[in-house]
């Protein structure tokens, strides 16, 4: 196998992000088991203090694609600039985080190339020839095994935590730093970025909780919120929720867990309701002790809980509640 | 303003799923399904625009024959019409084979944006608009959470990670993938629903839209799913059995004594 893997990185206001570490190791799997070489991508207006920090790592060479239009971040730029050093370059695969920014411009880049792209993967194999990439569709409650039908260029996004920073093994000595020229003077973005800001000065941190009860659709209706609320109390525990409680309003949009809302490692998880779109999952599921209470027993939130009980939650919450407040008063 | 909304029918979040016998797809029998959830804030955002700016909503899917059901529901929430995508060659696409088959329909209704959903609930690529874009050669922006139209441009609200959101301006025509919670969505009228059955839905082949029927459905695709399966549960949860005030006895014991979190 001849072309090189790259290993695309991101970086925001305070530099490299670590899930850029996550798609090195990535590449380090991919690397060895398919003999090709590997090498990180920075894109940025100025990256060198990014390819500084990469080239400890193990790898080919580090790739710095700089370019004033590359700050602030607009998918035309990052897109044309990418395009251009794959043409240059013809990488056989292309890896990225599966972020936000990811899913805003890598689907056109994918589009521009002509190439295929497999998102928001949670592992891989190589089977022979062939090399297989797992995701897992519907919400995370089945997974597939997806291949390419074209030789490439080909790009696979990584779910975030499916690889972990830390295997990104160091190298011997400091990877080659290359620039890699882009002309963006013809490219000249259609979005113009107005602002960027925190939507909530003074959001509940739930990071620092030490036990969360978390809602979710299984509730049903805003009526009957107060039904772990109370359980909330009688634990000591902060009051959260999934995406579509908040989107309803039952629960306000700074007590969501997950992708879109916070990350938290509780010692204590307590998931009412929730099936466990992996959306969820990503915000909670290092918590130390996970208890999920859910009518369907093939919900995924059970696959990464330690404790389960499948059944209504409408009776099963108020006996939690009763249960703890009595295990408090007497332990 | 004209407005395309592109949606998708997906079984509905708590359906049984039930892997077909061609290993790769969900068996249709007793599937119950619904418009895709971010679609439905698509549809809900293109119909809000319509209303303020004036003009119409159309709505475009692809899908086989049962779709309809989703098309008429969408019909009867107040778009004007309706183009399904409904050809045995558009069946088993990716998210490429599927964008290029939706840019062909859309390409010749001359509309001033599209809205899609943010990501599907089955397939989840996250992909679909963007590519839908970049094939007409339109600007797209993503995630978005507010939408003020502006005459010949567009100002959106982008939502970031971890609590962070961006302005931004992109001139029409444009396209925008919706995040879920942008509004509230409707529910149909008794009125829209009885309204809708009589409301277009242009059925439409690979060939009406110019297009040959290996570009699209699976012989246009760039990937391929070989295998769908329900994923071996490597810890997973100790389920506690048993009525329940036995049950939640169990569960504090354990909380207690196990994990030691109470």
């Amino acid at each position: 196998m001849a072309g090189a893997i790259w290993a695309i990185t991101e970086s925001g206001d305070a530099g490299l992000k670590s899930i850029s570490f996550e798609v090195i190791a990535c590449g380090h799997a991919l690397a060895e088991a398919l003999g090709s070489p590997l090498e990180a991508v920075v894109m940025a207006a100025d990256g060198s203090a990014a390819a500084e920090a990469l080239a400890t790592k193990r790898m080919q060479a580090v790739r710095v694609i700089e370019d004033p239009a590359l700050a602030p971040y607009t998918p035309d730029a990052y897109t044309a600039a990418l395009a251009q050093a794959i043409e240059a370059e013809s990488p056989s695969l292309v890896l990225f985080p599966h972020t936000y920014q990811v899913r805003d411009w890598v689907p056109r880049l994918a589009a521009e190339i002509d190439a295929g792209f497999i998102s928001d993967v949670i592992a891989h194999r190589v089977d022979g020839d062939e090399t297989v990439f797992v995701r897992q569709p519907y919400q995370g409650k089945l997974n597939s095994d997806c291949v390419f039908a074209g030789d490439g260029p080909n790009i696979v996004s990584l779910q975030l935590g499916a690889y972990l920073a830390d295997d990104a093994a160091a190298g011997d000595g400091a990877a080659e730093i290359v620039k890699q020229p882009v002309d963006l003077a013809g490219a000249a973005s259609r979005t113009e970025v107005l602002e960027t800001f925190q939507e909530v000065a003074d959001r509940v941190d739930l990071s620092r909780a030490e036990v969360i009860v978390a809602v979710g659709r299984g509730i049903g209706k805003k009526e009957q919120i107060p039904i772990v609320e109370e359980l909330s109390e009688a634990l000591g525990a902060q009051l959260a929720a999934s995406r579509p409680v908040c989107d309803n309003e039952w629960l306000p949009m700074d007590r969501q867990i997950g992708s879109s809302g916070q990350t938290v490692t509780p010692k204590l998880y307590v998931a009412v309701g929730i099936s466990g779109a992996i959306q969820h999952l990503v915000g909670m599921k290092n918590s130390d002790t996970i208890v999920a209470i859910n009518k369907d027993p093939n919900a995924p939130v059970f696959s990464i809980s330690n404790y389960g009980i499948v059944g209504d939650l409408f009776e099963i919450v108020p006996e939690l509640t009763n249960q703890i407040r009595e295990a408090k008063g007497t332990g | 303003m004209k407005i395309a909304v592109c949606i998708k029918q997906v079984p509905e979040g708590d359906a049984r799923l039930k892997i077909d016998a061609d290993g790769i797809s969900i068996a249709d029998a007793d599937l119950a399904t619904e418009i895709n959830e971010s679609d439905q804030y698509a549809l809900e955002s293109g119909l809000r625009l319509a209303e303020s700016q004036g003009g119409e909503v159309v709505v475009v899917c692809l899908g086989p024959d049962r779709a309809e059901e989703a098309i008429r529901r969408a019909l009867a929430m107040g778009a004007e019409r309706a183009i399904h995508l409904n050809d045995p060659a558009f069946q088993g696409g990716d998210a490429a084979a599927t964008a290029h088959a939706l840019a062909a329909a859309i390409e010749r209704e001359n509309v001033d944006l599209i809205l899609t959903g943010l990501q599907s609930d089955d397939a989840g690529w996250a992909q679909t608009g963007p590519i839908l874009a970049a094939r007409l050669g339109w600007p797209s922006a993503t995630l978005i959470m507010e939408i003020e139209p502006e005459g010949d441009t567009i100002k959106v609200k982008r939502e970031l990670e971890a609590g962070w959101f961006q302005w931004v301006r992109l001139p029409l025509p444009a396209l925008l993938t919706i995040q879920s919670g942008i509004s509230t969505v409707r529910y149909a009228t008794l009125k829209g629903i009885m309204g809708a059955k009589k409301k277009e839905i242009a059925k439409v082949t690979p060939a009406d839209i110019g297009l040959a029927p290996d570009e699209v459905g699976g012989a246009g695709r760039k990937t391929r799913t070989t295998r769908l399966y329900v994923p071996e549960k490597a810890t997973g949860a100790e389920i506690i059995e048993g009525d329940t005030a036995t049950a939640v006895a169990t569960l504090v014991e354990k909380l207690q004594k196990e994990a030691k979190v109470l």
